[in-house]
């Protein structure tokens, strides 16, 4: 058995505390509580305020990382407090000393209570979260592939903590972008087959410049979900359902970006910097920076461009004629594209049955199977290949 | 000051569905819950929801299968009201989202459960709860113009009228500590059982007993209150549970010699027999020697015997539970596991409308007593009994609005009643003990005298203990001295409605002198439906729990010895 009965420990903590009729600025209150090393953050604060002080604030009920109340920042990172072990966050701490926090990108109402109805829910209301049902309406169940529900079960996951809002850049710079979770929520209707507003809310959510295309791929909600319900990859999976199937071409020039993204790394092996921008606004061709969208977007840009090359950011030369990669790097990224391109269906990679592929084998042999070899174009097997088309960039 | 035809305290699953129904009847409609209604209690539901709808299968096998799950105590007319339902209402929960998995011709599969005869329950792979609960939460939001939701309200008390009818609570706002009167037509009950009486118990920090408190400090009665379910597979340490679909996909239980010891006490449904058998016969092994782990304390769960791909697939949440909070990989090694307090069958008593005794109160849900799970319930017939008899009260107390005027009631004194309550509470002097230190020892009392197994003196001893918790409740001190979020006030008017939940739980086990279902006494270990087929009713008189009996309702099926 993997259970140790390991011994209670000292462990210490610092809460950030913030109490809203005291008109005082938030302040660290720190304790120390006795627990086993695998116990939770949760326990250690429910230690403290049972014992120490009852005033600490924090949202909990279940324990077990189902009700999504108790998401905080332990060490800066967001996470369940449930769901995080007291000696994992001890080692994430630098002083020695857990640092619990309220999550970002939502007002603090008291401790670590955020307000989640501001921003959070706000955001879900935003995506029609409800489906809309085919008609007629059977008598019995729709009739409906075991595979797609297996599939928008990933999303249908999500316990709605808000650890990936928490943590969302895009929300930082614009506050007004639908956001990780309420568009993994959009992702859980638009994969179900009884849904009848495929393209819809496909249209409505492409069309919204804070909509699938302000999502800057970062993968820190990726990381920070702690159901594992791949925020960023159901957000991509909304774009390519949008612009492969629906071949919904946006205001925002997200599909053309998307197009011209993927043609410059086709051709080059890497990203052509001066390509990208005019093809992404004038049309996905060399003759795209003719076009008056192009030249418009070009002259706005030109003073960071400036200051990119004053601060030595990028190298002008390069940058205006592009990256030459060696002839069989080239190939092989080539070989990618004709793999994938070559498929008679796109392949979507289902995540949420997460460790399907490994089946009985040696440490060494899933070692090797983790990181297969992608140039000989024999990326056995299909589970541990990344998509490709996850490959395109905002 | 809010008035409403239907006023819904409490946002599980019973809660929104009565509230969706009695929109959809065209009552005006308010949801109050203490926490954001997603993270009610249903949410950690798992396994799924039992309905016959399969070809091979008739709700009155699953109606036979939950009058002897209840070892022949739950009401008749009740269970053939929930069980015939059943069907129809699965099928509509389907309908407005809910990803029921599906079998290879597309059609909802369906998985094996603890007592039933055949495989019933529909399940979205092991996050029921969670899946019902959201896709309810999306029809309110899409609802959000007809149903008014108070989400992180905390109910103080209920409102009665001279007459004696319920005409609507006093709440606390939790986020500016704001009291307000609420004034309804009927209040419908639904904001769960009472497992933070026992620690450890699988049951979330908010299942406080508020409900079934308030409605008998109103003069409801409770019944069945004695029968208080232990789940057979709870992790050692913490109580967490492991949803017994795992058993129901077809895990083993083994003892310390790796004897499948189920083998002694259900013989033909083994792992599968209704949860009262296999928690006792899971205690017979460890109070015997032949338990595992530290201590001997636990029992071996085996999930290993099956097939890998299907475990990840449909019990993923458990795999992931395993893993966080208890280090074992299920799928390649058994996890330590033992019996653990999990679902009150009893609560307050109603009709199979949900009405209470008191005109204008329903309850709905765990908080309520039908009784359709009488002393034991089949796993997954709980979210069914959320789902049925909230709808059905929501439906009633609309079609009862529409025929009366809204209650005039003067709500001034009781609301500056409970506000200083509450001002009290919070400047008591701290010369008495901390209410996280009662709550500690109430739990800790209760899962050792009113558990699986109990005996007259343990019991009363309990009784001794509560009325000492009691009046030590009533001085305990609290550290929040402010108004926004102050958490710990509300902790204290738990403790008080736990305490009054534990008395009352006490009072009809000492009172049921058989073994019944839940109810094990090592003093009487037979059952005896000679005198004891009867439900036990609990009324607040003066200050005191008063006893008084009603009849079990019997239609088809007449009791019989009970064997799986």
């Amino acid at each position: 058995m993997a259970e140790t009965q390991r011994p209670p420990e000292q462990f210490s903590f610092r809460v950030r505390r913030y109490d809203p009729e005291s008109r005082e600025a938030p302040y660290w209150d720190e304790h120390t509580v006795e627990l086993e090393p695998h116990r939770s953050v949760l326990e250690a604060i429910l230690q403290a305020r049972d014992r120490f002080d009852g005033s600490i604030g924090i949202r909990c009920s279940c324990r077990q990382a189902i009700c999504g109340s108790c998401g905080v920042r332990v060490n800066g990172e967001p996470a369940l407090a449930c769901h995080t072990h007291l000696d994992a966050a001890l080692k994430g701490a630098s002083d020695g000393v857990i640092e619990i926090e309220p999550m970002g990108n939502m007002p603090v109402i008291k401790d670590l209570i955020v307000d989640m109805d501001a921003v959070h829910w706000k955001k879900v209301q935003r995506v029609t979260p409800w489906l809309i049902a085919k008609q007629p309406v059977p008598e019995r169940e729709y009739i409906v592939p075991h595979e797609n529900m297996v599939d928008v079960t990933q999303t249908m996951g999500c316990i709605q903590c808000g650890a990936c809002v928490s943590d969302c850049l895009a929300m930082e710079v614009d506050p007004g972008f639908i956001g990780p979770a309420a568009l993994a929520k959009a992702y859980r209707f638009v994969g179900d087959p009884r849904d009848d507003q495929q393209f819809e809310r496909l249209n409505d959510l492409a069309q919204d410049p804070q909509g699938i295309f302000d999502c800057t791929h970062c993968f820190k909600c990726v990381d920070a979900c702690p159901k594992d319900v791949n925020p960023m990859g159901q957000i991509m999976r909304l774009r390519r359902i949008a612009t492969n199937d629906h071949h919904i071409v946006d205001q925002n020039n997200g599909e053309r970006h998307e197009a011209a993204f993927t043609t410059l790394i086709k051709a080059y092996g890497l990203l052509h910097e001066a390509e990208i921008l005019p093809r992404s606004y004038g049309g996905n061709s060399w003759f795209g920076k003719f076009a008056p969208a192009a030249g418009k977007e070009l002259l706005s840009s030109l003073p960071v461009v400036i200051k990119g090359v004053i601060r030595g950011k990028f190298n002008p030369k390069i940058a205006l004629f592009g990256h030459k990669i060696p002839k069989d790097d080239l190939n092989a990224v080539q070989a990618i594209y004709d793999k994938v391109e070559g498929r008679d269906e796109r392949y979507e990679l289902n995540l949420y049955i997460a460790g399907e592929d490994e089946v009985e084998v040696q440490p060494a042999a899933a070692a090797a199977l983790a990181a297969p070899s992608i140039a000989d174009g024999g990326a056995e097997p299909e589970a541990a290949t990344p998509p490709s088309s996850e490959g395109s960039e905002q | 000051m809010p008035a409403h035809d239907v006023l819904i305290i409490g946002a599980g699953l019973a809660g929104q569905r009565a509230a969706l129904a009695a929109a959809r009847e065209g009552a005006s409609v308010a949801i109050m819950s203490k926490v954001h209604p997603v993270r009610s209690h249903s949410v950690a539901a798992a396994g799924g929801i039992n309905a016959a709808i399969s070809v091979d299968d008739d709700w009155h096998s699953h109606a036979y299968d939950t009058v002897k799950g209840s070892d022949f105590l739950g009401d008749q007319d009740a269970i053939e009201v929930m069980c015939s339902e059943a069907p129809g209402e699965v099928m509509h929960l389907e309908h407005i989202g809910v990803t029921f998995h599906r079998n290879d011709r597309g059609e909802m599969d369906l998985r094996a459960f603890g007592g039933a005869s055949i495989k019933r329950t529909a399940y979205v792979a092991d996050i029921t709860g969670q899946a019902l609960l959201h896709v309810l939460y999306e029809q309110l939001m899409k609802h959000h113009e007809t149903v008014d939701r108070y989400e992180e309200w905390f109910t103080t008390s209920l409102l009665r009228d001279e007459q004696g009818r319920c005409c609507g609570v006093i709440a606390r706002d939790v986020r500016s500590g704001r009291m307000e009167a609420f004034t309804a037509k009927n209040v419908i009950l639904a904001c769960g059982g009472a497992g933070q009486a026992y620690k450890p118990t699988t049951n979330g920090l908010i299942v406080t007993g508020d409900g079934i408190a308030m409605a008998y400090r109103a003069g409801a009665p409770l019944m069945d209150m004695e029968m208080v379910q232990y789940h057979p597979t709870c992790l050692v340490e913490t109580g967490i549970l492991i949803t017994e679909g795992a058993r129901g996909e077809g895990a083993h239980l083994l003892n310390a010699q790796g004897e499948r010891f189920m083998e002694k006490m259900a013989p033909n449904k083994m792992e599968l027999a209704s949860r009262d058998v296999v928690s006792r016969a899971e205690q017979i092994e460890i109070n015997e020697g032949r338990g595992v782990g530290p201590g001997g304390k636990g029992i071996y769960l085996d999930v290993t015997v099956v097939p890998r791909k299907r475990t990840l697939e449909a019990l993923r949440e458990i795999v992931n539970l395993g893993k966080d909070f208890a280090g074992v990989d299920i799928t390649r090694e058994p996890i330590t596991i033992r019996p653990g307090q999990h679902y009150i069958m009893g609560g307050v008593k109603t009709d199979i409308d949900g009405q209470t005794p008191i005109e204008g109160l329903y309850a709905a849900g765990e908080v309520a007593c039908v009784s359709v799970h009488g002393g034991n319930r089949l796993g997954a017939n709980s979210l069914l009994d959320t789902l049925i008899f909230g709808r059905r009260s929501g439906e009633h107390a609309a079609a009862r609005a529409a025929s009366m005027a809204m209650p005039g009631i003067d709500t001034h004194a009781q609301l500056r009643r409970d506000s200083d309550a509450i001002d009290a509470i919070i400047n008591r002097s701290r010369d008495g003990r901390r209410v996280s230190e009662i709550k500690n020892e109430l739990g800790e009392m209760m899962n050792k005298y009113a558990a699986v197994f109990r005996d007259e003196q343990g019991l009363q001893s309990a009784r001794e203990t509560i009325a000492r918790l009691k009046e030590e409740s009533e001085h305990a001190w609290i550290d929040d001295r402010g108004t926004v979020f102050n958490q710990d006030v509300l902790g204290a008017i738990e403790l008080s409605y736990m305490i009054d939940c534990a008395e009352t739980t006490v009072v009809g086990a000492i009172e049921r002198k058989e073994s019944r279902g839940a109810q094990f006494r090592t003093d009487y270990p037979e059952r005896n439906d000679e005198q004891w087929l009867k439900h036990i009713d609990i009324t607040l008189d003066g200050d005191g729990p008063q006893v008084s009996y009603s009849p079990v309702t019997i239609t088809q099926w007449q009791p019989e010895e009970r064997k799986y």
